[in-house]
């Protein structure tokens, strides 16, 4: 993507990490001898995840034993070409789908065996989506869509135009609440569709090639926002092909023929370079096992 | 998602779709329509019968009537039957309590000409159906009403004067209809001839008709009467003076004079019998309860029996049968016209489930985007539900107002002698009944809709 900021734009703020980092620090610091900091529980948690897809008489192995962690506060790519499983990953790390075999624990609930009901209400309260076609509903104005989580989540409607407003506030858009879609840019689709994904506060939001049908200055915006929000503790996903887009997010992981291929992670050094936990960190006892991020 | 804003996006996808809508709701239009204007047509008739009904006297006269037919085991004793007398009337009015009124009566009819009864007024002459003697009660058990003069009273009865209370239609026929005329003559004190001997009318009842007659003859223009061609000639019955059902004409060529003048001046002079024959034609009682009907019945005949020295020269006839064939017919219309009001819905409730399946499937996408962010497969279903229920009701409605004009089309169509009248439980049935088709139709394609992917509802295109 030309006129993209050579240094991933959220890196920067590790140095200048607020009260969180600090209070990283201070448990490291009041570690006594012999315990090692362990992490609390990851966000997201997968384990030997297996997708096999039906197409006609032929079995397709999407996914092949991944596994891997998302802790609470991550700005995360998942990369790879078309057809390497990586929307199939995102499908069921956003509780869209669920594996053929392997677990899967979203907010410690595991969802693998969970109901369409069940994970319709994870949906709609802990996961957030952003699509590359937007996927607004071109008969609702901008309020209302952005509204649509909360009207499914049973959110009371004298709360909802308070949230709807200051998600609109958050993404730039209050003042196109009355629009519809087909009124607004690409960027305003986006950033709508963003404020969607943002309204029931959800504990991640997946973000499946938001900048595929944007300019590349309009998607450098989009970028600015996903990270801005990550800066604000959100916990982000972005599923892309694009290498450069991915440079953007502090930990990659590619995904190649329904395996994890390779991951960049700063968060093996210890310390999250962009997502500080938003809960501080427990010292716990040595038998608790490290997450095994890196498990390909 | 809640109800409240399920039905406003119902509407709203009515209000997108306003064409589409307008169509698919037509059937229903149609079917709620035309149930509420079978069953307005169906009470209208049934309202015309039981007009006709309560006119003659309700379920509650009775009438015995004189009968030469004995039962075959009696009729060694037939020269010894008495017949009906006052004697029975004086009985049933000591003897039988559960009849609260008795009337006697003596009908002039035959069916050869010289046998018939001739009223003749200058150069006019009318025949009536009923040309009775009686007593003054008569006017009450037969619902009639005097509308001017006064009906003769006992000491009218008791004098054997030569008066008489008349029926419009004999009025008509001798001085003139007001249609006719132009104006209503009132023939109170003039005297006509009935059957060559002179009576003054004394009274005259009231118009009747039904009141659809009455609303048709308020509402008529004063048109030109069509030219008579050809020979002049009788048209038959169910000329346009007939007021709606064979009742009301029947009233209205009534004659009545008091009893002893049918026995002084009609039985006592006629053929070589110079002794007044005192036999009555019939007698018209009334009961106090209908449930009372059957012991009534027992008690008259008890007491007649006892009168007649156990000769059954009398029949009882009462009006149920009459009652029983309104009920039967009112049933068999209400069940033809209710098929068709029926498949009207039906075809209504297919023509929605067409619209829902065309519309869900134009709306893969948009049904996969709210899953995705948190539509349960029962909001999904409830949503689609609704919007079927939506159009089905607001259909049902529009049904409704649409059944007033389809009512005065039919009127206009097909006019008759009954008014068509909407009620409004028929209202309730077919609101209710368009409601449930759309409920019914919206069934399967929220099913469907439910049952989408959301992973494949969005990689739809």
């Amino acid at each position: 993507m030309h006129g993209m900021p050579p240094s991933p734009c959220c890196g920067d703020d590790a140095g200048e990490a607020g009260p969180g980092a600090e209070a990283v620090d201070l448990g490291l610091w009041r570690l006594p001898a012999g315990l090692r900091e362990v992490k609390p529980m990851p966000l997201i948690e997968v384990r030997h995840v297996t997708k096999i897809y039906q197409l006609g008489g032929e079995q397709i192995r999407a996914l092949d034993d991944v596994s891997l962690d998302i802790e609470e506060g991550e700005f995360i790519s998942i990369i790879g070409p078309s057809g390497s499983g990586k929307s199939t990953l995102m499908h069921i790390l956003g509780c869209l789908d669920t594996p053929t075999s392997g677990t899967v624990k979203l907010d410690g609930v595991e969802i693998q065996n969970a109901s369409p009901r069940q994970l319709a209400a994870i949906r709609s309260r802990k996961v957030g989506f952003v699509f590359q076609f937007f996927n607004l509903l071109p008969k609702l104005n901008v309020f209302q869509n952005v509204e649509l989580p909360m009207v499914y989540s049973g959110v009371p409607a004298r709360e909802r135009r308070q949230r709807v407003m200051d998600a609109l506030k958050q993404v730039g858009m209050e003042h196109r609440a009355r629009h519809r879609p087909s009124q607004l840019s690409g960027g305003q689709q986006q950033r709508t569709a963003i404020a969607r994904a943002l309204v029931n506060n959800p504990r991640i939001i997946f973000a499946d090639e938001p900048t595929g049908n944007l300019d590349s200055h309009t998607g450098e915006m989009i970028l600015e926002l996903f990270c801005q929000l990550n800066r604000q503790g959100r916990t982000i996903v972005i599923v892309t092909h694009d290498p450069e887009i991915a440079a953007v997010t502090p930990r990659r992981i590619e995904i190649r023929d329904g395996k994890i291929a390779g991951t960049l992670d700063p968060t093996l050094a210890g310390l999250s370079s962009s997502g500080q936990p938003a809960r501080p960190s427990v010292p716990v006892g040595s038998s608790a096992t490290a997450p095994s991020q890196s498990s390909s | 998602m809640d109800l409240r804003s399920a039905i406003a996006l119902g509407f709203k996808e009515i209000w997108a779709h306003k064409f589409r809508s307008l169509l698919t709701m037509l059937g229903i239009i149609l079917g709620a329509s035309s149930l509420v204007a079978m069953s307005a047509l169906v009470k209208g008739m049934e309202n015309g019968m039981r007009e006709a009904l309560a006119a003659i006297g309700g379920l509650q006269k009775i009438r015995v009537q004189a009968t030469d037919e004995l039962p075959i085991w009696q009729r060694h004793l037939a020269d010894q039957a008495p017949g009906l007398t006052l004697h029975d009337v004086w009985a049933l009015k000591a003897s039988a309590p559960l009849v609260t009124k008795v009337t006697p009566s003596i009908e002039l009819f035959g069916f050869r000409d010289w046998e018939r009864t001739v009223i003749t007024y200058g150069s006019k002459s009318v025949r009536p159906f009923v040309f009775a003697g009686t007593w003054p009660e008569a006017l009450e058990l037969n619902e009639h009403v005097v509308a001017h003069g006064r009906m003769f009273n006992e000491i009218d009865d008791a004098e054997a004067r030569n008066v008489c209370v008349i029926g419009t239609g004999i009025r008509d026929e001798l001085f003139g209809a007001p249609e006719e005329v132009g104006r209503e003559i009132i023939p109170i004190g003039e005297v006509v001839r009935i059957r060559g001997q002179p009576f003054t009318i004394i009274g005259m009842f009231q118009h009747y008709e039904s009141e659809q007659a009455r609303r048709e003859r308020q509402l008529r223009q004063p048109t030109p009467q069509p030219q008579e061609t050809g020979p002049k000639r009788s048209r038959g019955w169910g000329g346009s003076r007939g007021g709606g059902h064979f009742v009301f004409r029947l009233k209205n060529y009534t004659v009545y004079i008091p009893l002893n003048t049918m026995l002084l001046k009609f039985r006592a002079v006629t053929g070589t019998n110079a002794v007044a024959d005192q036999r009555l034609t019939n007698l018209q009682m009334k009961i106090a309860d209908l449930d009372l009907l059957e012991p009534a019945l027992q008690q008259t005949r008890n007491v007649l029996l006892m009168t007649h020295k156990g000769i059954e020269d009398f029949s009882l006839i009462t009006q149920e049968e009459w009652a029983d064939e309104i009920a039967t017919q009112i049933r068999n219309a209400r069940l033809n016209r209710g098929i068709i009001a029926g498949i009207c819905l039906i075809v209504g409730g297919i023509g929605i489930m067409n619209i829902m399946l065309a519309s869900i499937s134009e709306r893969v996408r948009e049904i996969g985007i709210r899953k995705a962010v948190g539509a349960t497969t029962t909001a999904i279903f409830t949503q689609i539900l609704i919007e079927s229920l939506v159009i089905a009701v607001v259909g049902g409605v529009a049904g409704l107002v649409a059944s007033y004009g389809l009512v005065q089309l039919i009127a206009i169509i097909t006019p008759s002698d009954n008014a068509p009248v909407i009620t409004a439980l028929s209202m309730v049935v077919a609101f209710a009944f368009s409601a449930g088709t759309g409920l019914l139709a919206g069934v399967f394609p929220a099913l469907k809709a439910a049952r989408l992917d959301p992973i494949e509802a969005l990689r739809y295109e």
